[in-house]
């Protein structure tokens, strides 16, 4: 039997609750009136988004309300969802404003959709053409989203439009950003930035010029893109047939002349410079669909700088090299003058082809020097951007000339970001799992790693002497853990012959029978391949005993883990609100415990809040770089995740269970031990009914910590 | 059509094994040689330091006994063991024994891969001393000049675990190979499957290409090997892009973005 329809007063009294009409006074009656009229599937269908997205902002559920009944007469409920999802995406990053946009917007969001469903959108795509372009060779380009909708590249990245749905088919639109891909490629690659632009455009319409000096460039660039990647330019041919329409333009003999001419194998720009004075503005073919736009304010700027700075490290590099060579030298040659300056000869093994990195050796009085491979990388970048390594590059650096400081990119130091205004340079973002949303945040948590000074003091040696009764037996039953060698007997290849088993096989022949082929022993070794990752919770609340007891189970748990020798790192975690969470470094994988990492321990101190999600997140992320059959990441804690802004109660609690779920996806083992003695309420929820410990006596905690972590390996 | 059975030290190499010279190898291997000086190997798979193994053992006619170096691979296996025969037991020579009695060239392939405990066996084959204690049968086996000792090991991708000790490598005379530049590596193509020149100018390309993607997806680029086994398919009549699709792509990576991406290359270039 279907469910009777929700009436008026049914459905104000929700949608009240929603908006929390007796603060926001919205009115719920104007929303109430449309959903009235439904059927009870599409009730609660609305009504479900309409609770989920007031977790976010009352105002934007309503609008939400307001607009549903439209937008499911054009969009099927997956898509509406969507859209809702995408409204709240854009409160979380741009606030409410841009978010009621997308809710006002309704046709241009259902216009989009369809765009969506064949287009090809770059954040799916870009996995596969950035290893595309890094392929091609030159300078490793990088790729990002274009701010308005047209391609264009700084001649560093290359920018492109974040969706591309020109054609029907969502693989001719994958086409199509490849074919970009590859034409900005070859603009970079291929010198169109060598041009004078300051020159040629100084003139009375330097719009029209630079249309001209663009299709000149075009034909020019695709005839090599022709010889260089056959294969992509017979598709891109086929995209322009299929982009344009098929009007043929006539062409004078003149324009011929053009194309032959910059087609040519040895066709460069001053080609196109020649040729920018044979044609006239009425000759322009249309523009194609990958050739996107030339912003040259934003090549300048970039290409100065870099210029400079490869110039400085190259001559850097040449000076080092110089002075390698001047040490080899000395030792059959006595007499050397130090302050001249050296200079380097470029050779080219191969003058016929394109001049390409390969081909260009560095010589040195007459001697061939070997270039070490980011020497090299910078050679092609110059090569790049000038088409040779000019002269006055190949001047080897004098002592103190350049101050390479200034050419650094700017190292943010972590400890330095919360000293001025906030901002996101440096740090790592994380999702989190909103539960009333259903949905994640994009980009919500802003991590950093941070690091741990050491402390020197006694701790380590009190902890030590304080437990030394218990150090020596937990050392004891960690021995008998270890994975020592077994001599495996009666195996069918070995070390050495297994008498036994062979007198055995003696006897089994002369009485007539078979004889077996087990009769080796082998030595067989087991090994251990356990990673394990501690979080210790460094939030305010551990102040005290707490802190103290935490930091004794870590220094006794290193030393026992030392025995097993498997590979184990430690994190602390705390932080303010989601733009400020931080991780403190303890120990990481490849690091040795030494006095430093004890020092360290030592050093541990509660900060402020317990933001569980991002943390584990992150752990997972290096976690995944890591190799070995067995994962755990084992958090030690004292209560509930719990941080200043919305992070408590369930939604602390949810988001905790979601990150763990993705760790658990990637194989990570996850355990919680905790002292919190509400604990059992909470806890099997986030980490599964036997994945947790809680610890009711506080000094019972280093006993404990090692003794589940030599259960849990076992 | 019934193949030979021989044995691995009466198995010389008759017919010329292809091998195209990059630099001076073949006179320091040779100088080697007569010096008694054992060889070290060095560089990244499939570029060609079996087939240069192959290409001296033809040109210094002696027989060539390869050894696969496997996490298994024990001290027994390299210098022999007790067998039982006819209710006694017999001692059978490993092939470093046998390669050391008969003045064979041994070629240990890929030696960290084999256990610590067995790289250790050939230090006294690989210095002046140039013997082979055999515990097991009291004896030690001395080398004649004719013998020689080769070992490879790929410095690319070997874990912190797997590092040839100091002791190990000091005893040796290293080569080190890499991929032949360009032009070379296309003659090398073309001699050994006899596809066209631009096919082969092409395939070596698309190698440039996945050799610059190292470090950014990929942990190694197509070899010269793999090139090879492409340009034979095609050679066979397999489109180029399949061919490069089957023989590099899938042979190099699992990932499937990398995969895709390396089609979209080898699709822009045939």
């Amino acid at each position: 039997m279907p469910r009777p329809t929700l009436t008026f007063e049914e459905i104000i009294e929700r949608l009240d609750v929603y908006f929390d009409a007796e603060f926001t006074f919205i009115k719920s009656e104007d929303a109430a009136e449309l959903i009235i009229k439904q059927p009870r599937s599409i009730q609660d269908f609305i009504l479900n988004l309409c609770k989920r997205i007031s977790a976010t902002n009352e105002e934007l559920a309503f609008q939400f309300t307001m607009n549903s009944i439209r937008a499911l007469e054009a969009m099927d409920q997956h898509m509406v969802e969507a859209w809702a999802m995408t409204a709240t995406d854009n409160y979380d990053r741009k606030g409410l404003t841009p978010a009621m946009i997308v809710i006002r917007d309704l046709d241009n969001y259902v216009h989009t959709a369809h765009v969506n469903a064949c287009g090809a959108v770059l954040d799916e795509e870009i996995s596969i053409l950035l290893p595309f372009v890094q392929g091609l060779s030159g300078r490793k380009l990088k790729i990002a989203e274009a701010e308005d909708n047209h391609a264009y590249t700084d001649t560093e990245t290359i920018f492109l439009p974040a969706i591309t749905a020109l054609l029907e088919e969502s693989k001719d639109n994958f086409l199509i950003y490849k074919a970009t891909v590859a034409f900005h490629w070859a603009q970079i690659q291929f010198g169109t930035f060598r041009l004078p632009f300051d020159e040629v455009l100084d003139c009375d319409d330097p719009v029209t010029q630079l249309k001209k000096i663009t299709a000149l460039e075009t034909i020019r660039l695709e005839a090599c893109i022709k010889r260089e990647l056959p294969g992509l330019y017979r598709d891109m041919q086929i995209l322009k047939q299929k982009t344009t329409d098929n009007n043929e333009q006539t062409h004078s003999d003149n324009w011929q002349n053009v194309v032959d001419k910059l087609s040519a194998i040895d066709a460069c720009v001053n080609d196109t410079l020649h040729c920018l004075e044979l044609i006239s503005d009425k000759q322009l073919p249309d523009s194609c669909c990958y050739q996107g736009v030339l912003k040259l304010d934003q090549v300048t700027d970039i290409m100065q700088k870099r210029i400079e700075k490869e110039k400085a490290y190259f001559r850097i590099a040449l000076s080092e090299l110089a002075k390698e060579s001047l040490k080899k030298n000395k030792e059959t040659t006595e007499d050397t003058d130090d302050n001249e300056t050296t200079t380097f000869n470029i050779k080219t093994r191969n003058d016929k082809q394109q001049i390409s990195n390969s081909l260009v050796e560095l010589e040195l009085e007459g001697e061939l020097v070997a270039i070490p491979d980011h020497v090299k990388e910078l050679m092609t970048s110059i090569i790049v951007d000038f088409g040779e390594i000019p002269p006055e590059h190949l001047h080897a650096a004098g002592p103190g000339e350049y101050d390479l400081k200034k050419y650094e990119d700017e190292m943010l130091n972590p400890d330095d970001v919360w000293q001025g205004t906030y901002h996101e340079e440096g740090a790592e973002l994380y999702n989190e799992w909103n539960f009333k949303r259903q949905h994640y945040h994009k980009n919500w948590c802003v991590l950093r790693e941070l690091e741990i000074e050491p402390k020197y003091d006694d701790f380590v040696e009190d902890t030590l002497d304080k437990h030394k009764g218990l150090l020596k037996s937990l050392r004891h039953t960690f021995e008998i853990l270890r994975g020592e060698d077994k001599l495996l007997k009666r195996q069918v290849y070995g070390d050495d012959i297994d008498i036994d088993a062979l007198v055995e096989a003696y006897a089994d022949v002369k009485s007539g029978m078979e004889m077996t082929d087990r009769l080796f022993t082998k030595m067989h070794k087991e090994e251990r391949n356990v990673a394990v990752m501690f979080m210790v919770d460094m939030s305010g609340s551990t102040k005290g005993w707490i802190n103290d007891a935490e930091r004794e189970s870590l220094i006794l748990l290193c030393e026992v883990i030392q025995i097993l020798g498997d590979r184990f790192a430690i994190y602390g975690f705390s932080g303010v609100t989601r733009t400020r969470c931080e991780l403190y470094k303890i120990k990481a994988f490849d690091e040795e415990y030494n006095d430093e990492i004890k020092g360290r321990i030592s050093n541990i101190q509660p900060k402020d809040y317990t933001r569980m999600g991002v943390f584990i997140r992150h752990m997972t992320r290096i976690f995944n770089g890591v190799d070995a059959s067995t994962k755990l990441l084992i958090t030690i804690s004292d209560g509930k995740p719990d941080d200043y802004d919305t992070y408590r109660g369930e939604y602390g609690v949810e988001d905790t269970r979601q990150a763990l779920y993705e760790a658990h996806r990637d194989g990570i083992h996850p355990y919680c031990i905790t002292i919190d003695e509400e604990a059992r309420d909470y806890l099997p929820h986030m980490y599964g009914a036997a994945n947790y410990s809680v610890i009711d006596d506080v000094t019972q905690l280093p006993l404990k910590v090692s003794d589940i972590y030599r259960k849990l390996t076992t | 059509m019934q193949s030979k059975a021989l044995k691995p030290e009466e198995y010389f190499i008759k017919d010329e094994p292809y091998y195209q010279t990059v630099g001076d190898e073949i006179a320091i291997f040779e100088a080697a040689y007569r010096q008694s000086l054992p060889i070290l190997l060095k560089g990244p798979t499939g570029c060609g330091k079996t087939r240069f193994m192959e290409h001296m053992a033809w040109r210094l006619k002696r027989p060539l006994i390869t050894v696969s170096c496997h996490d298994d691979l024990t001290a027994s296996d390299l210098v022999g063991r007790f067998l039982i025969s006819g209710g006694e037991t017999v001692w059978v020579d490993g092939p470093l024994a046998r390669s050391v009695r008969h003045g064979a060239i041994c070629y240990l392939d890929e030696i960290v891969e084999a256990r610590k405990d067995t790289t250790v066996v050939i230090h006294p084959l690989a210095d002046d001393r140039r013997v082979l204690p055999m515990e097991k049968v009291g004896e030690i086996l001395e080398a004649t000049p004719e013998f020689c000792l080769a070992i490879s090991y790929n410095p690319g991708y070997q874990s912190v675990m797997k590092d040839l000790k100091q002791s190990t490598r000091q005893r040796f005379v290293a080569l080190e190979f890499d991929y032949p530049d360009a032009a070379l590596e296309a003659e090398i193509i073309i001699k050994e499957t006899g596809i066209d020149t631009a096919t082969a100018n092409l395939l070596v390309k698309f190698a440039h290409m996945t050799r610059d993607l190292k470090g950014s997806g990929l942990d190694e680029g197509a070899s010269t090997r793999l090139l090879v086994h492409a340009a034979k398919l095609i050679h066979e009549g397999i489109s180029p892009v399949v061919a490069c699709k089957t023989a590099i792509s899938q042979a190099i990576t699992d990932d499937a973005d990398m995969m895709v991406a390396m089609h979209e290359l080898s699709s822009s270039l045939f």
